[in-house]
């Protein structure tokens, strides 16, 4: 089976420093795989070069077995026209840290806003389904309140619901209870695992080394811009090979 | 029982210094006024003389109409101005600088006198129209106003969009939103906030600057009052007449503003 994600000697550098130094990453449809790592590990750059919003420098990124940003004919690579990666980015949902919930439309407009507008929708069709993402995330009353006036915790469970309304076949998420208050962390973390158990495929970038070792199918551990070791979460975790892993979870954990 | 507290306020001399003076100097200028030879009955009636009111009439359509290609050419610049090609992006910096450069009076009569630069504008297939006939002073003053408005409002909107948090642009990247889309609904309406305060205050700049039409022979408000004034000599109180109505025009202006302000700080004060 075509993995999800495949990602073979990944490099993005900005100016001078280089923050992915070659990065091999396979996920498997169905999989969820996460990635820990110190801050500034190029962690979450990774992520965000999976659906394009940082271009890579070399190596070749897939997804669903097409090129991220490019297409290839004749052996040359050409860039895609804006349409062309927008198009892309609809099969991949992304959540972010700082969740980005859009702040002048309610829940229910943020979660209709992409298929409506660039699906182009029914409106009927899309509301029943956005009624059905905010129960299946814990928030069906609150579909008319704006971001600000919901919690971290329910922001952040909006905007996998809004992430999920496109139907995507991966979800990307970027250390999704990093802003959170210690308390709402478990919200969250309890709608990613509901999906992680739907099937969904899953490339997650967290602190949470519990929900890695419990959700995860493998664990990526990322330091200086390079994959130091990767296994089965429960491995890796429990007897890590190399020293720098085991320097950095001695310090989470 | 505790004792209540009777402490002796504190003075304070400033504000009264500053009192005395104020109501000293309003005193000097009613006094100076009360006793010109103002014929103030006169203001009053020429208030709603048809001529003044037709003034008022040509002054407000010509501010929004003004105003309103201001804005629709100060978002259409602000957003060539964050082009990805550096040609665009100049050629909106160009506008901005040459608008922005020259007085408004100077751009006026530009316009007002185009037919010394081109005599005859011809459309191929539609035909053929003298430059003296298309620029009345309506289309002068239009343009005029217009034109320089959209270059402070291509700044104004400019602000708007830079104060828009990039992870607003990013999210609706990731969702597959176009460049286009995500400006008119991410972007555009997260930056009225900051537009809509100083775009107010330009357009009550707007409904002031709009008098410098009369220099082309404008019909707006103030041309109204030198228009009665060359006739009956009554100038003080013509230009008071006209006075009143720029306040009243400004006030409700401004209460448009503070209308939409609070419409468009929509899920941010709650």
């Amino acid at each position: 089976m075509t993995p999800v994600v495949r990602a073979r000697g990944v490099r993005k550098s900005y100016g001078d420093t280089e923050v992915l130094s070659g990065i091999d990453l396979d996920v498997e449809p169905g999989a969820v795989a996460c990635i820990i790592g110190p801050s500034g590990s190029g962690k979450s750059t990774f992520l965000r070069c999976v659906n394009h919003l940082e271009k890579i420098d070399a190596g070749r990124l897939e997804v669903d077995g097409r090129l991220v940003g490019y297409r290839e004919h004749g052996g040359r690579l050409y860039e895609l026209r804006e349409r062309e990666v927008a198009a892309q980015r609809r099969d991949i949902g992304m959540v972010f840290q700082r969740f980005n919930l859009f702040p002048h439309m309610t829940a229910l407009e943020n979660i209709m806003e992409a298929p409506c507008r660039v699906r182009r929708e029914p409106k009927a069709v899309v509301r029943e389904r956005a009624l059905a993402l905010l129960d299946r995330v814990g928030l069906g009353t609150r579909g008319d309140a704006y971001p600000a006036q919901l919690s971290g915790g329910q922001q952040q469970r909006v905007a996998i619901a809004r992430a999920l309304a496109m139907e995507p076949k991966l979800m990307l998420f970027d250390e999704p209870t990093s802003a959170l208050d210690p308390e709402l962390v478990g919200e969250v973390l309890d709608v990613m695992r509901d999906l992680a158990t739907s099937g969904m495929t899953m490339l997650v970038v967290t602190h949470e080394i519990g929900f890695a070792r419990e959700v995860g199918d493998s664990l990526v551990f990322l330091d200086g811009g390079t994959v130091v070791e990767s296994g089965a979460p429960r491995e890796v975790l429990a007897d890590p090979s190399h020293e720098r892993t085991r320097a950095f979870l001695s310090k989470v954990l | 029982m505790s004792e209540p507290i009777r402490a002796v306020p504190v003075r304070h001399y400033g504000r009264l210094v500053f009192l005395v003076a104020l109501v000293a100097f309003l005193a000097l200028a009613v006094w100076a006024f009360a006793g010109a030879d103002i014929d103030y009955s006169v203001t009053l009636h020429f208030l709603t003389a048809d001529t003044v009111l037709s003034g008022l009439g040509n002054t407000i359509v010509i501010s929004v109409l003004a105003q309103a290609l201001g804005i629709a050419l100060g978002v259409v610049f602000a957003i060539l101005g964050r082009s990805r090609y550096a040609e665009i992006r100049a050629f909106s910096a160009g506008y901005v600088w040459l608008f922005r450069g020259t007085p408004v009076i100077v751009q006026l009569l530009l316009w007002y006198n185009l037919s010394l630069v081109i005599d005859t504008v011809t459309l191929p297939g539609l035909g053929s129209w003298q430059t003296n006939e298309l620029i009345t002073p309506f289309v002068a003053a239009l343009l005029g106003l217009g034109i320089n408005e959209g270059a402070y409002m291509a700044e104004i909107v400019r602000a708007g969009i830079d104060s828009v948090d990039k992870g607003q642009t990013e999210a609706a990247q990731a969702l597959g939103m176009s460049r286009l889309l995500t400006l008119r609904r991410v972007v555009l309406p997260q930056a009225m906030r900051v537009i809509v305060p100083p775009t107010g205050n330009e357009f009550v700049g707007m409904l002031k600057t709009s008098s410098l039409a009369y220099a082309i022979q404008y019909g707006e408000l103030l041309q109204s009052a030198v228009k009665i004034y060359s006739n009956n000599l009554m100038i003080v109180e013509l230009l008071l007449t006209v006075s009143i109505w720029y306040v009243v025009l400004t006030t409700v202006a401004t209460v448009l503003q503070r209308f939409l302000e609070r419409r468009y700080s929509k899920g941010v004060q709650r």
